[in-house]
Formats: structure tokens, sequence, C-alpha cells
């Protein structure tokens, strides 16, 4: 997987161009070039063996192709997902692969066919965004629609995913082949505040959750006097359901490793760190390797490029605190205290690791950084919204038929993205609301699937952007139990050092559970109302500052759900138990019997074809009969509710 | 001097000062838990919550740790910071209902009333003891466990043989749950259980203070002689007395 054979330094722009010229050859090599998409994604859905049952077949056959890894391609519902490139042709993706295809697949490939079975669409061209050029792969097969022209590519503009599932990211030669370390080279040769001024003009905002001006913030950090500065990489990407840094850690390390030489050199900073969860070990292991493979380039090291710029990157693990990605508890942790976040001001930008200004950017975030530099930050901001430029990387997951990782242009709608990528919910059920910034951030109704998703408008909405996850949820799902569900992440994520939040947190979460266990009383709706805004208003850092959020947002869109379950004692998604009774309706039951072999309790009675009854007292109400009666006449209602 | 409005009033304040600090200087009362003079900012009862009206970010801020600047404007009495300081306070009452300065406090400013809890015994995880017992301790105090979970707590529960039972944590506690009983020449530090024998004078049998910290002054500063192992007052009478005869070696 790691390339070896590296052996001069690249001090000049000629050796960048034969870096580049070796990675053209490993991506258009003059036979096929077999990809599989071999991160975490891809890797738990079964890529490890595909990988060797294709090279074991290609073995077998004698045939001579290139077989390498790759990143996600960000269709994670459909992993295991392979490419294939003939010289000459369309590249074609699979989907599914299973072990078993590999001998099909590969001898489709010698016969010059596309395996059909599993191909999902073809790519024509490559756009190397950073330099805007275009290489033309070839036709596409008659019979196989273009990749791009699916529901979940459509709307897509990948910038910060731009090489995640095309090049191998054990490669530093096939990321310079992609424009990688052009933009470097570039930077290296002008001055600092130019490049500053770009990212200013591109309004790039930080990716992790807060969106904060990134040219702003490399700004106060450059013009922070000290000798030694600290550039840290935030990639402590903890929100249920977000993964999209670790996509890119995995798929493309040297686009990070890029942004932060580039920084290092516009703030003046010698050391940087990439702070990465110890729960994302794939991730560790490809930056670490990407970090060795510029070190011996000298890339990382003393004079960059001959540019008197000296910086070096180490990787820290962090050790699975969700509060860890704030960032003075980030700071806390490199350090070796507790993760525990301080108060602000003084800021990290001017006091921040070993008390020295630090400048800590999300994974995202750098990863934009070397586009911006390299196409200048007009381009940039020409796509987005007026507020918020460029594009935004989101994690579709939930009750939405096509997951996986989706990078659309700012002020895209929600419904464009879950309904039109996604191509939402699975099953034919109905979109009920998207729960954007994980527990952060707060629901969408299905009612506002025409929102624009950018900084201000789901701040209005009573949501954030967050990170970029997107859970979707459908009829199925009880808005309070979401929140409970947020709730109990908040509680036990919370650090405890402040009063709101520790007590808070757990005061909400009590409430909550009572809840849904039946125990509402009237004036719970009031308590939680008054409670959460407190803890979002009086909380020492940004995890307690959002960690109400859901609560606020559910109570907002969805205060009659709240109210069914204390006056009704009615959970109308039937998902809280101790609310729901299950009932069979005589006039339509058939007496089939399906019900009771499906009940793991035993808890339905009567048998041959006379209509079937639950014994309430036996029943679990896990819904399993309800789900698998064909007449539907197995029916849910309230522990309250009249002829319950 | 420059000058921050606090209150509608113009109030003085020195550089590198807190609105806390600024506030009190200016005779302008901001309750406060876990905040004190001696050790540094904290910012985690929330109950010093101001709530910043123009020369920074709009909203609530702890004033213990923000810090005072010459275009800031705060309130320390509206509606919204009152809301926040009565739920706070009410949070803390139900994990501590029987604590009296709370108590106090929430006659003077009231507060929500929520159902009780109590766990850890009357303990409101301010950490002044911690930060005290770093300070000028043994840095034996520590927290552990996140959440609700979070308590004050020496390693492993293990009665801390490194204490110095100079009694810091004691002495800043703001509700009283840390307490010393001496019995027969020890003192007992509860609840960390740590056991300190006093040092006492050779001469006038005064008791001069715990034996590790004198043991540690004595490694520190030795004195030898005639001198070692008394009072500082009968120290100073025999030094009279022996006139030149001290040697005193630094480290």
């Amino acid at each position: 997987m790691t390339e070896g054979g590296i052996k001069h330094r690249v001090e000049s722009g000629r050796d960048l161009q034969a870096l580049e010229k070796k990675g053209l050859e490993l991506l258009y090599p003059g036979r096929p070039r077999i990809a599989v998409a071999m991160a975490s994604c891809g890797r738990a859905a079964g890529s490890g063996r595909i990988y060797e049952s294709i090279g074991d077949e290609l073995e077998r056959r004698g045939l001579d192709a290139s077989l390498v890894p790759a990143g996600c391609p960000g269709l994670c519902s459909r992993e295991p997902l392979v490419t294939v490139l003939e010289p000459g042709k369309a590249r074609i993706y699979y989907s599914g692969v299973q072990p078993a295809d590999a001998g099909p697949l590969v001898s489709a490939l010698a016969g010059g066919e596309v395996y059909q079975k599993r191909a999902l669409g073809a790519e024509v061209e490559d756009r190397l965004v950073v330099t805007g050029r275009q290489i033309d792969l070839g036709p596409p097969p008659g019979n196989l629609g273009l990749l791009a022209d699916l529901d979940f590519y459509r709307p897509q503009v990948r910038l910060a995913t731009r090489n995640c599932g095309c090049i191998n990211p054990f490669s530093i030669h096939e990321y310079a082949a992609r424009g990688g370390y052009r933009a470097l080279a570039e930077a290296l040769a002008g001055d600092p505040s130019g490049i500053i001024a770009e990212i200013k003009k591109s309004g790039l905002r930080g990716r992790g959750g807060a969106g904060f001006p990134t040219g702003l913030k490399w700004e106060i950090t450059a013009g922070s006097g000290h000798d030694e500065k600290y550039i840290i990489c935030n990639g402590d990407e903890g929100d249920p359901g977000a993964y999209m840094d670790r996509s890119i850690l995995e798929g493309d390390p040297h686009s990070v490793l890029e942004g932060m030489i580039i920084g290092a050199y516009c703030m003046g900073a010698r050391h940087g760190i990439i702070y990465v969860r110890a729960e994302y070990p794939l991730a560790i292991k490809t930056v670490g390797h990407a970090i060795a493979q510029a070190r011996e380039l000298g890339l990382l090291g003393e004079n960059i490029l001959n540019s008197g710029l000296s910086f070096d990157v180490e990787v820290v693990m962090g050790a699975g605190a969700f509060v860890c990605g704030e960032e003075t508890a980030l700071i806390a942790s490199i350090e070796g205290h507790p993760g525990e976040p301080r108060p602000r001001p003084p800021y990290p930008a001017r006091q921040g690791l070993w008390g020295k200004p630090t400048c800590i950017n999300n994974v995202e975030t750098l990863a934009n950084i070397p586009l911006i530099a390299g196409r200048g930050g007009d381009w940039y901001a020409g796509l987005g919204t007026a507020g918020s430029r460029g594009t935004k990387v989101f994690a579709l997951v939930g009750k939405v038929k096509n997951s996986g990782l989706v990078e659309v242009p700012m002020g895209t709608t929600i419904g464009d993205i879950v309904l039109g990528a996604g191509g939402g919910p699975d099953g034919g059920r109905k979109l009920k609301a998207v729960q954007t910034g994980g527990p952060s951030g707060g629901c969408i109704p299905a009612s506002l699937v025409d929102l624009p998703v950018d900084y201000e408008s789901l701040t209005g909405a009573g949501t954030i952007m967050g990170s970029g996850g997107m859970v979707v949820m459908d009829e199925s799902v009880c808005m309070v139990d979401m929140a409970r569900y947020f709730m109990t992440f908040a509680a036990g994520e919370s650090c405890g050092k402040c009063t709101p939040c520790r007590e808070g947190t757990a005061e909400i979460l009590d409430i909550l559970d009572r809840i849904t266990q039946g125990g509402g009383r009237p004036e719970d709706l009031d308590t939680l109302d008054e409670l959460s805004r407190v803890v979002k208003d009086a909380s020492l850092c940004g995890l307690g500052q959002t960690a109400t959020n859901p609560v606020l947002s559910t109570l907002r869109y969805f205060r009659s759900e709240y109210e069914a379950h204390i006056k009704d004692k009615h959970c109308p998604a039937g998902v809280c138990r101790n609310l729901t009774v299950y009932r069979i309706n005589p006039e339509l039951c058939i007496g089939c019997g399906l019900c009771a072999e499906e009940c793991p309790g035993g808890a339905i009675l009567g048998r041959d074809d006379q209509p079937r009854v639950i014994s309430q007292e036996s029943c679990t109400r896990c819904g399993a009969c309800y789900r698998i009666c064909p007449q539907e006449a197995i029916f849910f209602t309230g522990r309250g509710m009249p002829g319950a | 001097m420059p000058e921050m409005i606090i209150n509608g009033l113009a109030v003085n304040f020195r550089s590198g000062e807190t609105v806390l600090q600024a506030a009190l200087a200016g005779g302008i009362h901001i309750p406060a838990l876990c905040h004190h003079p001696g050790l540094g900012h904290f910012g985690s009862c929330r109950l010093c919550l101001v709530e910043i009206l123009a020369g920074g970010r709009p909203g609530l801020a702890a004033s213990c740790s923000l810090p005072a600047s010459e275009d800031l404007v705060v309130e320390t009495g509206t509606e919204r910071v009152v809301r926040a300081r009565r739920v706070v306070l009410g949070l803390l009452l139900a994990r501590c209902p029987d604590a009296k300065p709370l108590l106090e406090l929430a006659e003077n400013l009231g507060a929500v009333k929520f159902t009780p809890r109590p766990g850890d015994p009357g303990c409101i995880l301010c950490g002044r003891c911690v930060r005290a017992c770093r300070a000028v301790g043994a840095n034996v105090i520590g927290f552990a466990w996140r959440g609700r979970d979070r308590r004050v707590a020496v390693p492993f529960d293990q009665p801390p043989a490194d204490c110095l039972g100079c009694r810091a944590c004691e002495q800043v506690c703001p509700v009283n749950v840390i307490k010393v009983v001496e019995d027969r020449g020890r003192i007992r530090i509860f609840p960390w259980q740590s056991e300190i024998e006093m040092a006492y004078c050779r001469n006038c049998g005064a008791a001069i203070g715990p034996g590790v910290q004198a043991g540690r002054l004595q490694k520190r500063f030795p004195v030898e002689g005639p001198l070692s192992g008394l009072c500082p007052a009968c120290r100073r009478r025999f030094q009279a007395a022996l006139a030149g005869g001290l040697v005193i070696q630094p480290t």
C-alpha cells in the first residue's frame, strides 16, 4: 500500500512537477487500474476481503492491472465500492461488490467488458479542482448512465472531498498529480498577508461548528506577536452520525497537511498538531503515513521548498471525550490535563497551547485551504450564499435511502439534500424531520424542506450547521424520544465543570425520561423550556451552550407530541413502550398467526383461523406483530387514550 | 485609571482586573461561589453572571473571568441575569439542599425549585479546594469522573500520603464541607481522611504546625544545633541568647 523509492527532497517547482508526473503515471497507468474504497465505511462493509479477492483473481488470470486502496467516494450505503479505469475508457463505478464478484469482474475486465451486475455509473472526465484542469477519460459504455447523473451526485460539488475515493491515500504522488502541493509552492513564493487576504475574501468559515471566519482567525494569530506559535488541526469529530473529517483524513490526508503548512507560513507557526480521536485508528495510520512521506520529501521539516519556512506536524490522539472538540478543552488535553474547557478570553489565537498563540482549524476547513490559496478567494466565494461561501460536506444518515457524505454548495435546500441526493426515507415513509448539527443542533421539521442550508438560515430555524451531521427522521421516530437520546449524550459527555451544563442537562434528562415513561406532568414543559434556555445562556463552553438545542427545537416544532405524551399518555410514533398499547382489530384479523410466530414474548393468544388477542401482561410492546401483520389489523394507541 | 460601565455607573479598574474585581472595588455586589481572589480564574459556578450590553459579545458572561475593558458595558440585574442566577442556584440547591450558604443566597436572590437530589455530601464542586491544594498544598486533591458523576477526590480514594495538613482546602471551602478534627497530637482532614501528626516545640510544647510541613521546611531551610525543633518564639529567644551562633544553610 505504501510507496517506496522516494529519494529526492522536493526543493523546487521542477521537483514538484516530477512528483506530479509520477503520480499521473500511477493514476492513469497504461493498464487497468482498480481502486477499492477502503475507508472505515468500506472496510466495515467488507472491502478488505474484496481487495484480496480481486488481487487473487488478477494473479490467477495473470492480468496486468494496478490494484490500489482508495478513500470513500461518499456513497456509503452502497459500499463496498470499486472503480475500474481502463486506458481510453470511462471509469466504471461498481457498488455492493461481494467477494464472489471478483471472478466475474476480473473476467469482464479481461474481455474489455463492463460487469453489468454491479455497475453503478460511469465517469468520463476527471476535474482537478485545484488547477481547473480537465482530463478526458473516454466515452461511456452505451448501456450505463453517468455517475454524475445519479440523484446522489447530481447536486454535489466536491471541493473538500475532491480526492476522496479517487486517489490512493498512501500516495503523495497521486495527491500531487491531482494538483496537490502546487498551491503551497505558489504560496511560499508570495506574501503571507496576501494569502490571508484571499482567505478572507473567500468568506470561508470554520467547518467544525461555530462558523468563525477562518481568514480573521489567521489574521489574529498572525498578528499575535510571539516567536512560538502553533497550528492545530481539530479532528476530534464527536457528533453521533458525522464522519466527514474521518473520511477526509482517511481518503486525502495530504490536503489537510498542505492546508496546515500554508497556515504555518501565513501565521508564523513552527509546530503543528493533528488532534484525532483514538476511535479513528485508520485515520491516525493514514495521517501518520502522510506526515512521514511529506517529511521524507522535505515538505515538512526545515526550509520547506527552499523558502526558509520550517514546520513539522505530529499526531496527538484524543482519549474519547466529546468536549475535547472545544478549543480550550482540546488544548488542555494536549497539555496532559483533563479535557475541560476554560473561560475565553483569552482566546487561543492569543494564548493557546503552552500559553502561546494557537490557531485551531477543523479538518474540512483545512482541506479547503489549498483550493483557496490556489484558485483565489473570489473563485471560492463564487459558490454558496452571501453569508456562507463555498461548499459544506454533510453526513446524511438515519432513515434515508442513500446515506453517505454529500458535499453541496451552501444554500442548497434541505429538500435537495435529503430528498434529492438522499432519496428520502426508505420504505415509502414520510419525512418527519432532519436533525442538523448532531447533539448540538436542532431538528428541522419536514415543513421546512425548502430552507436553504447556510449558517444564518439554520440558526434562524433554531438549529446550527455544526459539523454537518444530518440525521433524517421519518414518521416512525418519536421526537420526545429523539430529544431524550441527544440529552443522554450531552449529559454523559458534559465534563461537569460548570453548574448549568452538569446539573441542568442531567435534570432535563430526568424530566424527559419521566415523560417518555408516562410520568410527565403539565408543568414539565415550562420547566424544560426555562432550564434549556438557561443552560444555553449560562454554560461555560460550547457544549453546554448548544446541548439543549434538541429540546428547544422539538419544543418549538413538535410541542403537540410532548403534550400527547404528558396529557394523553400517548406516544404518536409508538416508540415509548411504557405509553404504548397494542391491540388487534378482530374484524380485520384473518387469523393467519404470523404475529404469534413473530412475537418474542408469546403474548399473542388464540388459534386456528380465529382472530388473535394480545395478552397485555405478556406484551413487551416491541411492535414486531404490528410490523409483520399483512392485514394491518394490529394497531397501537396510547395508554391514556380512550379505548386503550 | 480606565473606566467601564456597570449598572450605568462608571467604575474604575486596574489593567488586568476582571469585571468582578472592578465591581467589588466599586462597591457593586455580585454573588459568587467558585471565585476566590487568591486562586485565579475558574468560572465554574456561573453565579456571578452579568449581561454584556456593549463592548463584548452580547449575552451572559461570568464576571469572575471576564477581563474589564474600557468600552465594556454590563448590567448585573437584568431579567436574563436574574433568571439564569435563580436557575443556577436552584440546581446547586437540588444538589446540596442543606448547604447554609446556598440557602442564605437563595433567600436574597431567589431560586427555582428542582427535585432535591442530594448525592455528594454538600459539595458544590466549585473546585476551590482543588485549586488551593495545587497553589499552596501538595496537589493531592483533584476532580474525578465527569458530568453529574463528577466529584472532588483524592487519588484512589485513599488517605493521601502527601497531604501536608496545611488546611488550605478547609479555609477556602465556601460551603464548609471540609472538616478538620484535632485529636491527641494529630489532625484528620475530612473527607480526604488524611491524618497528619503535629509537630511540637521541644522547649515550650506549643504546636508548631503539621509534622510533614515542619519536616519539609527543615529540609529546605535546615536549622541545626540547639535551634532545631523549636517554635518560632522560642527560636528567637534562643537566637538572641546565642548571639551569632546561628547557622542557616540556604539551598
